[in-house]
């Protein structure tokens, strides 16, 4: 039943992606080494706010970059380069994907290393699409090397052969659940991310400009302003968060067809409730007195703690009804 | 719940108390239990709590499991047991973090619904005079009157679906409502979504039997191996309808190695089903993810397994029993338990408790086992006891032998006697005590009879709650003024905005608003 030649062209495109995603990360790291100002100054705020309208009203109370440094642009050739590969590779991820579901004559969601093959594509191509709209280049960084390590884990530990699934996984809610679950975590990876960009920023915010020693300066100044990484991540996060409600309705409903319960607590039910709890913690958090934006922050990054347990550990250690046939 | 800005109670720490009497000590408590602080708390215990019920097993879920894990661990093993680590989810601590938190909830969420439903009648608040002191702000001259400049800007304000408000030469406008709206029906939703498990755990039953190929059960207590009714539920007017499965193929994974190798990759049952004694027989095909439907109970296949055949014959060949008798699987590949009990045997009654192995080898350490899950090379492997099959009459699982008032027989040498008997082979017990045959092989279905009337009701809250935790993430709350000032011929309009809660777009908006102004009084000023 599985085409065992076109699965191997899955795995050749994953090598492919990772060699590309290599170099993207070298060169993403070289722009942002040459980040750091010819003249010492505190919080350059690099992230262009979405270009303001040509003969458009003065607006107060928007952050402006200090005067005399916003016209001279820095030329970021190397940036450049990594986000043309950051493309590629995210084409060659989505040549994977579905070449590996062509050969197994379904959607490539059967077990561990399709999921982590989707997910590396859905983190790529949500990175190139926010893109679209202002200016990432300096998170490709900290996207392309989470996904680099991803698929390197996908390939070599996760690697499950092309197969048919079991009768319980035989379902249209499997498209439905387990690709938004996909995308769901694609999203909190980014956001998890920009929030550890975000606690680096305000730490290095909080130091002395003048003290600080250079590679400090050159991270300070790569990175756009503390509010603004906050915020970015607060953003992702509120559509991360109604996508992994739906993640965790769809299941219950699937689960309900598949095992007569729509809820038995099965570790990986658990550990998805754990998560969406965390995160509607981080929610509440923001909004709580009494509760710094970075411990709100902190509550993010133990969602994302959450997520990796439920994904690496649930999946594979604990017993229960969500574990699959070889990984 | 979210967002304490909007909350519009005073800070605890103003509040000057005196001393405390028993109607201010509960007030105090009440105050504590719906505060932000404390539900996000009660959240966070609610997350911590629920783990443990992943990590150690849980008796709802696999009884078994958590025995073994009391016999290996006789240490800890009681203490966790006490401390109700093997019943999380309805253990009393448990328990009590979910109600603190919807009681919490519910103190939060009434009287926010009832500022909300005032505020949703009320008129946006006057325009404060120093509009630059707002979060966003910006201005701009246009050509113009004053009073057809307002109207410009409650026209444009009207499309964006402001509520707006005039009052002089200021106005005010406020739109976003549905944000709290939103808020507040996903917190609602959630309190239905808890009514409904309990409705499911009060009058919903779900029931077990596992069905021979060629038997029929009918949906009675007395139909099920297991019955598990919620205390409400009326177990004498269950719905009479009954099942046979007359086939049931499943099929294995042949040509893949490694892990995949014996893997299931179909299960069907072809069943007949009758609502009732009196209704038509319908043939109705069950698989996995496909349900049957018999009123408001589904029925769904969960397992399958061998029923090997087996008869036993006396010393004069009158056959004592005749009966598939189903095995438990125990691995991948349905190394399976089980017992035969013949009580019929005389003068004392016998036993035999062992193996049936789908696809039999001698494996050198583990004794006979199974190399693939499907029928290959079927054979038993029994042990044969005689004595007391039932002592004291007590209740005992069919899939294993009480053997404390039984002794084993012995072969020749005076070793355990061990029976390996082929499909169709016949062994003769040694002292004229008869004989057993393998004669065929069944399979049975493990068929489950869930009825849980509250899963719509869930499915609903669920839904809604889904909806509003949207609408209160991606809708902005948010209050935009507007002033304007005559210079000459031409009008200044100043224009603050601010927003409750989280608003990265709320500088832009302004921006687009004044734009939008900007744009209509150019257009205006050429045609008059």
């Amino acid at each position: 039943m599985t085409n065992e030649t076109l699965a191997q062209y899955a795995n050749l495109a994953v090598y492919s992606a990772m060699v590309v995603f290599t170099i993207a990360m070298i060169a993403f790291a070289i722009d942002l080494a040459g980040a750091a100002p010819k003249v010492s100054t505190a919080a350059l705020d690099l992230q262009t706010e979405p270009a303001m309208v040509g003969a458009g009203p003065v607006v107060g109370g928007v952050p402006h970059a200090p005067a005399g440094l916003a016209d001279v642009p820095r030329r970021r050739k190397a940036a450049g380069i990594a986000m043309m590969l950051t493309r590629l590779g995210g084409l060659l991820l989505i040549a994977a994907a579905a070449m590996r579901g062509l050969s197994v004559h379904r959607p490539p969601l059967g077990n561990m290393f399709e999921f982590a093959l989707m997910g590396s594509m859905f983190v790529i191509a949500t990175y190139l699409v926010l893109g679209l709209r202002r200016d990432l280049r300096w998170l490709g960084l900290f996207v392309v090397g989470p996904v680099l390590l991803t698929l390197g884990l996908a390939i070599t530990v996760f690697y499950t052969d092309a197969s048919e699934l079991l009768p319980s996984l035989k379902s249209v809610w499997l498209v439905i659940h387990v690709t938004v679950a996909t995308f769901s975590v694609a999203l909190f990876t980014i956001a998890a991310s920009v929030t550890i960009l975000y606690l680096v920023k305000t730490w290095l915010e909080g130091q002395d400009p003048g003290g600080m020693s250079r590679a400090r300066t050159v991270v300070s100044s790569a990175l756009p302003s503390g509010k603004s990484l906050d915020r970015t991540a607060y953003s992702i996060h509120a559509v991360a968060f109604p996508l992994w409600t739906f993640t965790l309705i769809a299941g219950a409903i699937w689960a309900e067809q598949a095992w007569g319960h729509y809820w038995n607590w099965d570790p990986k039910e658990v550990w998805t409730f754990v998560i969406w709890v965390i995160y509607a913690a981080y929610l509440h958090a923001r909004a709580t007195t009494g509760w710094s934006p970075r411990s709100a922050n902190y509550l993010a990054l133990v969602g994302y703690g959450a997520i990796l347990v439920n994904y690496g550990v649930v999946n594979v250690f604990f017993v229960g009804q969500h574990s699959y046939s070889g990984m | 719940m979210t967002e304490s800005r909007m909350d519009t109670r005073p800070d605890e720490s103003d509040i000057v108390q005196p001393s405390l009497g028993l109607g201010g000590m509960s007030r105090w408590a009440w105050r504590q239990l719906t505060s932000m602080r404390t539900a996000l708390f009660l959240l966070l215990l609610l997350a911590v709590g629920a783990v443990p019920g992943s990590i150690w097993p849980q008796r709802n879920i696999d009884a078994g499991r958590v025995a073994d894990y009391l016999a290996s661990h006789r240490d800890t093993g009681p203490w966790l047991d006490r401390l109700g680590f093997f019943d999380v989810y309805s253990s009393p601590w448990f328990a009590a973090i979910y109600l603190l938190l919807f009681i919490s909830l519910v103190g939060c969420v009434v009287p926010r619904s009832r500022i909300h439903w005032r505020a949703m009648r009320a008129q946006p608040p006057r325009a404060p005079e120093k509009l630059d002191r707002l979060p966003e702000h910006g201005q701009i001259e246009v050509d113009g009157t004053p009073e057809a400049v307002l109207e410009l800007a409650r026209v444009v304000l009207r499309r964006r679906h402001f509520r707006v408000r005039t009052e002089g030469l200021s106005l005010s406008a406020e739109s976003g409502y549905l944000r709290e709206t939103g808020n507040l029906v996903f917190h609602l939703a959630l309190i239905v979504v808890i009514v409904a498990v309990a409705v499911g755990h009060l009058i919903g039953w779900r029931g077990d039997r596992i069905l021979v190929t060629g038997k029929s059960f009918s949906n009675t207590i007395s139909g099920y191996d297991t019955f598990d009714p919620g205390p409400w539920v009326d177990t004498e007017g269950l719905s009479p309808f009954t099942v046979a499965v007359d086939r049931l193929d499943v099929t294995f994974e042949e040509r893949a190695g490694g892990a995949q190798r014996g893997a299931p990759r179909d299960f069907t049952a072809y069943t007949r089903t009758q609502t009732g004694p009196d209704a038509p027989q319908v043939n109705q095909i069950l698989k996995v993810n496909a349900p049957l439907k018999f009123g408001g109970a589904s029925l769904f296949l969960l397992g399958n397994g061998y029923a090997p055949v087996i008869t036993v014959r006396d010393s004069a060949g009158r056959v004592l029993l005749h009966e598939a008798t189903p095995f438990l699987p125990r691995d991948a590949n349905y190394k399976s338990v089980g017992a035969v009990k013949v009580s019929s045997a005389s003068p004392k009654q016998l036993g035999f408790f062992g193996f049936f192995l789908p696809s039999e080898y001698l494996d050198e350490v583990a004794g006979p086992s199974s190399f693939f899950p499907d029928l290959k090379n079927p054979a038993l492997a029994l042990g044969v006891f005689e004595g007391e099959l039932y002592p004291q009459g007590r209740p005992q699982s069919v899939y294993t032998l009480s053997t404390e008032k039984m002794t084993q027989l012995k072969d020749a040498k005076g070793q355990p006697l061990r029976l390996l008997l082929k499909r169709g082979q016949t062994a003769q017990l040694p002292g004229g005590r008869g004989s057993i045959t393998f004669d065929s092989v069944e399979r049975w279905a493990g068929l489950s009879v869930r009825y849980d009337p509250g899963k719509f009701l869930a499915l609903g809250g669920a839904g809604a709650a889904l909806a509003g935790l949207i609408a209160s993430l991606m809708i902005r709350r948010r209050r935009v003024f507007v002033r304007l000032s005559p210079i000459g011929r031409r009008t200044v309009v100043s224009m603050g905005g601010i927003a409750k809660g989280e608003d990265p777009r709320l500088g832009l908006t302004i921006e687009d608003l004044l734009s939008d102004i900007a744009a209509i009084a150019e257009r205006t000023g050429r045609t008059v």
